[in-house]
């Protein structure tokens, strides 16, 4: 076994208990910081498929930014201080057979039945920015100026639904 | 086994059903917004996957930086519903909510 596969299931392995850790613990804060390490498994994944851009952006992005704003919101909408960040949960078991058959067959499919034609193509460019920088100026422009617009609009949507509470309170 | 498309596919699909489970199970919204965020991260392995062994130079690798940008708006916007939410309701348990207004 090669070192390259070591480290595939290493982060594979963390990827997907901390996932499950995630749904699982009652604890919402908890679940929260199980989400870093998920996160951070899926960029050591994406590190290992040759995206060092995408692993970049995945841990500025979803670490510093999402996480950040999940815990916000776990901090916000619970009582901290009384015993309240216990969730609940609802219909486990249809869930846990509806998805287990639903994983189970998709994981089937995917590893077992079909039969993938890999062209495993070296890349010979020592960083993916360059080809992104490209593509995202070239034939990607107008979804990138898009993007831009939406993220804008998200932005100002954002604000504007939590500055209408602050100012409520102030009534 | 050396190490090839399957392998990341089969952690992308566990990524998904967890998310889908967690979407499913939980009543907290916050934690509904983490099983989101655990499906998109699922897509994106996918993307990345195909990206590399599929032949399409960095197309899926730009996807899924669309997609990233995507998860973040959305973030900001359900959690600042989910605020309101609490605003009005003192609670977030997301099958509770039954009114949109008080």
């Amino acid at each position: 076994m090669e070192l390259y596969d070591l480290i595939f299931y290493f982060f594979a392995i963390v990827t997907v208990v901390s996932a499950f850790m995630v749904v699982t613990s009652k604890n919402i804060v908890h679940a929260g910081f199980n989400l870093l390490f998920t996160f951070f498994g899926v960029a050591g994944i994406y590190v290992l498929l040759g995206a060092d851009f995408i692993a970049v952006v995945q841990l500025l992005v979803y670490v510093g930014g999402i996480l950040i704003l999940l815990l916000f919101g776990i901090m916000l909408t619970n009582k901290i201080t009384s015993v309240e960040l216990r969730t609940g949960t609802a219909h486990i078991i249809p869930a846990v057979i509806g998805v287990g058959i639903f994983w189970g067959a998709l994981t089937a499919i995917v590893a077992f039945k079909t039969d993938w034609v890999e062209v495993n193509t070296a890349s010979t460019e020592s960083t993916t920015i360059i080809g992104l920088g490209n593509l995202l100026l070239t034939d990607y422009v107008l979804i990138f100026e898009l993007l831009g617009i939406l993220l804008l609009v998200a932005l100002i949507g954002a604000a504007s639904f939590a500055r209408r509470e602050i100012e409520e309170l102030k009534d | 086994m050396e190490v090839g498309l399957s392998h990341f596919l089969v952690v992308s699909t566990a990524l998904l059903s967890l998310g889908i489970y967690g979407v499913i199970t939980r009543k907290n919204a916050v934690m509904v917004l983490m099983g989101i965020e655990l499906i998109l991260n699922a897509a994106n392995i996918n993307f990345v996957a195909f990206s590399k062994y599929g032949n399409f130079g960095l197309e899926g690798q730009v996807m899924a930086l669309f997609i990233i940008v995507l998860a973040a708006a959305e973030a900001a916007i359900a959690l600042a519903i989910v605020l309101n939410i609490y605003k009005t309701f003192n609670h977030v348990n997301v099958d509770e909510i039954e009114d949109l207004k008080e």
